[in-house]
């Protein structure tokens, strides 16, 4: 088709070909590209539910939604943000990265690639489509608790299961690709201790993700006969528990929690390195904590159980398990501390946004060792507290951290620089609305606000002002995103190949754009960094 | 390249079974926490089984002087047209020793129902030392419209009851049996 | 330690543990105290657990932000090269280990106290139901159910919101000072949550099972709380009050509480010997419909879809009789539609299934009397 441009070329055949160019694709960058656009543009919709939400608890009283709506919109703000914006954002900063920095031409299994990311739009929608069914989109919170999304779920709650099955299948095939490409495709010399440390989390990631999402697969499965094959697994009126769906559930909701913060870590561990001009301090304690943290993640999981009338024993056993998380957790807060230290130390925008995500998440780390102490939670349990909690976990810790790898990566994806002016003013807005929308959220906990109302007495009306006002600029700040993302894609200032003048690593021996291609031959590891390197040209052995 | 595809393939094969062994561990966790709640009494689910009669022991040995107060509670579930309550609020009962209490329920609909019940014990980890010799939550149920019957409980509390307990509470929630599911035949329900 | 961020946060925790007065109201940024020894135990282990948290902080974010002063490239260009030291990971991995011993201590110690509900003076059995409670007297044989009490107008901002505003319930729970109480907790549909904030004692009501907590509550007032798990459309709705007594008053309260019994059953003969009109029926109907039905059902009787069908119209209020005192007395299995025999007095019921056949265009023009409904009990 390029070959007769002169020749007038059909708008149909153009649209054609575009869409059967992304449609079918099997280049790991380009998949990566479609995977970041998926989850942006699930972030605009899953934040815009979150708008409503703060929206109504802008004041006490009913105002814009009416109960049954709120609880379609703090359900599909959950699920989405977590199966659509998160992991989608992670899987599309894998596909793009991994191969270029273990020096692979592509994924292991590229056209199983395709068909991981194809299946999600699909699910989404489904999903999505269920807010306009007879009865609503599912109601009961993104962990859809039996007997309330079992006995007494909206139909639409079979949709649900249905897009559960589909991102569940997406996210396993699409870890078993990112293993395989790491265990075989690695540039010949990189062994396993030398994979730069975002490899590394996600590798561990994806072996999360293998282990546990065949577990949520398995519940909702449960949840489907209970609903329409007459099995009672977590009904008491056939001889089942409802507590063992919640057992199940966080069986898979805790290893998933650390799914969606170990790319994160990962990101930060690359970005610190690179604007401290000093290499990772305690590579090999690094990747320790991150083993360490994936394993005892599957035996924490009744920390979210604790007032469901579990025993003693368990109770204590949990909350052990639970504190000794901080162990390894500390560890990397206190290497990348470490690492900055006397360097050289520069503050582009990915480094903000990698320092951000290494205070913010551990402020709401240290909430989480308050809300492992049993007694405590007793009053945390269920409250503003827990909502601060994870926001604080997930929005400075996932986001930010796949915010800084947006920056970072950005030049060698597009070749251009983004507004570096446009970027800090980004990081600055969006630190004071996280901190103004969460942190008061603290105090409502504290105060004795429950979590997921619509509506809330008169002492919380102060809390819940501030932090709605917070989430309205937060919510500003992503168009503000989307412009500099968009601005810096159709133009900007020619990146070089190494973009950073600290940077290591693979990805950075190939110019800027990468080429669609990249590694056809294996490259040469440990590649030469050489700030001399005729750009435009890759570092090729041989 | 080929050895590149084959290890490619075992690993793809190993990541796969992985996943799939998960699948079935969802399920497998389904038995095990039966059986871990039956060993510790993590849910307060007592024994849906009738006691060993081997085990039950004789009266005239009952040897503990230590007597408990054991509390009786009903619920009904929504839509089960049941009256439904204990007999007796409570009892004192010597530990080892064989006791009796009842249910009344009657069935206030105009049709015939059937109705399971099901039982729960605080403090859950006293569930285990709460054997029943006869209950009527072993099997369903079936009361004609108006008719009400009297259901016996038998059951005995082991010595081995820790110290701590003064109080116990044996609750049972009365669901209807739906009628158009053929009737559950409850696998864990033995009547000996 | 000195830097800036650090005061920072030393002075914005110093504002957490001890809160500040606002100049409208007293704003409070501190976990609650509690009015009961167990309550205060838990506050004082958020205090430790929360200094702890800060010391770390600032010593971490210190480090940090003294480096970020320190070490930035315009005052230190040339970066070291260490990035190696088995010794430093070895302390960073133990004094956090110690810290996390030092914490535990004290949770563990509490735990125990918390689980111990032995030797408890009276026991109330709480049970939950979408959107209400019920409290039962195990010993004395005493229930009722405690429901909200805020009036829609004040939901829906048609009129201002009182001081208790979605914290204020008709019938409290009532207990006595300084006894220890027991809680069973259970519910009749979803999981709920019991919770009073002030004695720290939150316990998930789960169908079918029952779960045990208990307090003792040293000082006589009002204390609110709410539900905490999200149990359908009006979670947000369904309060815990607890009205606390000395005992003497407490013995009072029960008294009066059988008392009030026997003049319920009074009133509830007389209510069966009278024959009443469908004028009055329909007037107290709708009361009781407002009171309890419309949430669901909307006070149009138009419902809200599938999940709270119209009775405008409905199947049910305009077929036969029998079904439809039957769905209203017993509920219906495996939906929110309730069981309200308990609930309701013959009188209501019969009150308002006259309502709900002949409102909205229900032209059956049937009369139920409360004989009826005691006939059917």
């Amino acid at each position: 088709m390029v070959a007769h441009a002169e020749d007038v070329v059909p708008p149909r055949p153009a649209l054609l070909a575009f869409a059967a160019r992304w449609l079918l694709t099997t280049n790991h960058k380009e998949i990566g590209t479609l995977y970041l656009w998926l989850s942006f543009t699930l972030f605009f919709i899953a934040g815009a539910m979150a708008m409503v939400i703060r929206l109504e608890l802008f004041q006490p009283g009913i105002q814009f939604a009416q109960p049954l709506f709120y609880n379609q919109m703090l359900t599909m703000h959950g699920l989405l943000m977590v199966f659509g914006v998160v992991m989608p954002g992670f899987v599309g900063l894998a596909n793009w990265q991994i191969p270029l920095m273990i020096g692979a031409p592509d994924m292991a299994l590229p056209r199983l690639n395709n068909f991981s990311f194809w299946i999600l739009p699909f699910a989404f929608t489904l999903l999505i489509s269920s807010l306009f069914m007879e009865g609503g989109a599912p109601n009961f919170g993104w962990t859809f608790y039996a007997p309330l999304s079992t006995t007494y779920g909206p139909p639409s709650t079979d949709f649900f299961i249905l897009g559960v099955h589909m991102m569940g299948i997406s996210s396993v095939l699409g870890a078993i690709n990112i293993i395989v490409t790491i265990f075989n495709l690695r540039a010949p010399g990189m062994t396993l201790m030398q994979m730069p440390l975002f490899v590394w989390t996600w590798l561990i990631t994806a072996f999360l993700l293998i282990m546990v999402m065949p577990v949520l697969a398995g519940v909702v499965t449960m949840m489907l006969t209970d609903r329409h094959f007459g099995t009672s697994f977590f009904s008491a009126a056939g001889g089942g528990d409802p507590v063992m769906f919640q057992h199940i559930f966080w069986f898979f909701g805790h290893p998933e929690v650390y799914i969606l913060i170990l790319p994160g870590f990962g990101i930060a561990s690359q970005i610190i390195p690179t604007f401290a001009r000093k290499k990772l301090f305690g590579y090999n304690s690094m990747v320790y904590a991150t083993v360490a943290i994936a394993v005892l993640s599957f035996v924490v999981w009744g920390h979210h159980m604790f007032t469901t009338g579990m025993p003693l024993f368990g109770e204590l056993f949990f909350m052990y398990a639970t504190m000794l998380i901080a162990v390894p957790t500390g560890v990397k807060v206190f290497n990348w501390v470490a690492t900055m230290w006397r360097g050289s130390m520069t503050f582009e925008t990915p480094m903000l946004f990698a320092i951000g995500f290494v205070i913010l998440f551990t402020i709401g780390g240290f909430s989480g060792l308050m809300l492992a102490l049993v007694p405590a939670d007793f009053q945390y349990h269920d409250t503003f507290f827990v909502v601060a909690h994870f926001h604080y976990v997930l929005y400075p810790g996932a986001i930010f951290g796949t915010m800084a790898a947006v920056y970072y990566w950005l030049p060698k994806w597009t070749g251009h620089m983004y507004d570096e002016r446009l970027g800090k003013l980004h990081f600055w807005v969006a630190v004071v609305a996280v901190n103004l929308t969460f942190f008061p959220m603290h105090f409502s906990g504290l105060a004795g606000m429950p979590r997921r109302v619509v509506d809330y007495s008169l002492q919380f009306a102060d809390f819940n002002m501030v932090s709605s006002i917070g989430a309205g600029l937060l919510g500003l700040t992503q168009v503000l995103f989307l412009y500099i993302v968009i601005k810096t894609i159709r133009g900007g200032p020619k990146a070089s190949a190494r973009v950073w003048d600290g940077a290591e690593g693979l990805e950075w021996t190939v110019p800027s754009p990468a080429p669609l291609h990249t590694f056809e031959t294996p490259p040469q590891f440990p590649p030469v960094m050489d700030r001399d390197v005729d750009e435009g040209t890759p570092i090729r052995n041989e | 390249m080929t050895e590149t595809r084959n290890s490619q393939r075992k690993s793809v094969i190993l990541l796969v079974s992985l996943a799939l062994g998960m699948f079935g561990f969802a399920y497998a966790l389904v038995p095990l926490y039966e059986v871990f709640c039956e060993v510790t009494g993590f849910n307060g689910k007592t024994s849906s089984r009738a006691a060993d009669p081997a085990n039950i022991p004789d009266a005239r040995l009952a040897s503990s002087d230590r007597e408990v107060t054991i509390q009786f509670l009903a619920h009904v579930a929504n839509g089960m047209p049941w009256e439904f309550r204990p007999t007796e609020h409570q009892l004192r009962v010597r530990l080892g020793e064989i006791n009796t209490t009842h249910y009344y329920a009657r069935n206030r609909a105009a049709q015939a129902v059937t109705g399971q019940a099901v039982p729960s014990v605080s403090p859950g980890y006293a569930a285990k030392y709460l054997h029943k010799v006869e209950c009527f939550c072993f099997t369903q149920q079936h009361l004609e419209a108006g008719e009400e019957q009297e259901m016996p409980v038998r059951f005995y509390l082991d010595a081995e009851l820790p110290e701590e307990v003064h109080t116990l509470s044996l609750s049972y929630t009365l669901f209807k049996v739906p009628d158009r599911v053929p009737q559950r035949v409850p696998d864990r329900v033995a009547v000996r | 330690m000195t830097s800036f961020a650090g005061r920072l946060k030393c002075g914005l925790m110093t504002s957490v543990l001890w809160g500040f007065s606002h100049p409208a109201a007293a704003v409070v940024l501190d976990l609650r105290e509690g009015v009961t020894d167990m309550s205060r135990r838990i506050q004082e282990l958020h205090h430790l657990s929360l200094w702890i948290c800060v010391v770390m902080g600032v010593v971490v974010f210190g480090a940090m932000f003294y480096s970020m002063f320190a070490h930035r490239r315009s005052r230190h260009p040339q970066p070291a090269n260490f990035h190696e030291s088995t010794l430093v990971e070895v302390v960073w991995t133990v004094i956090p280990v110690l810290i996390l011993v030092f914490m535990a201590i004290p949770a563990t110690t509490a735990l125990m106290d918390i689980e111990d509900n032995s030797d408890a003076d009276l026991t109330v059995l709480i049970t939950a139901s979408q959107w209400k409670w019920h409290y039962q007297y195990l010993e004395a044989d005493i229930g009722f159910y405690s429901n909200l009490t805020t009036p829609d107008e004040q939901i829906n901002n048609l009129a201002p919101k009182g001081e208790h505003y979605l914290l204020e319930a008709d019938n409290p729970l009532v207990l006595p000072t300084h006894k220890k109480v027991r809680f069973l907790v259970t519910s009749n549909d979803v999981i709920h949550s019991w919770w009073v904030p002030d004695f720290a004692v939150k316990q998930d009501a789960i169908p079918g099972f029952i779960n045990e907590a208990w307090t003792r509550v040293n000082e006589p007032g009002l204390y609110r709380g709410q539900c905490t798990e999200l149990c359908g459309k009006d979670h947000a709705y369904m309060p815990v009050v607890v009205h606390v007594i000395p005992e003497a008053e407490f013995n009072q309260w029960i008294d009066d509480q059988r008392l009030a019994r026997e003049l319920a059953s009074g009133e509830a003969v007389a209510d069966r010997a009278k024959t009443w009109s469908i004028a009055e029926l329909m007037t107290i109907g709708e009361q009781v419909f407002l009171g309890h039905c419309a949430t669901c059902h909307e006070p149009t009787g138009l419902g809200q879809g599938s999940t709270y069908p119209a009775l405008a119209g409905g199947v049910i209020p305009t077929g036969p009789l029998t079904a439809h005192i039957d769905r209203v007395m017993n509920g219906k299995a495996d939906t929110e539609m309730q069981a309200w025999a308990p609930q309701l007095s013959d009188r209501e019921l019969a009150a308002v299934i006259t309502y709900e056949r002949n409102a909205w265009g229900n032209a059956t023009a049937d009369v139920i009397q409360p004989r009826a409904i005691y006939a059917a009990r």
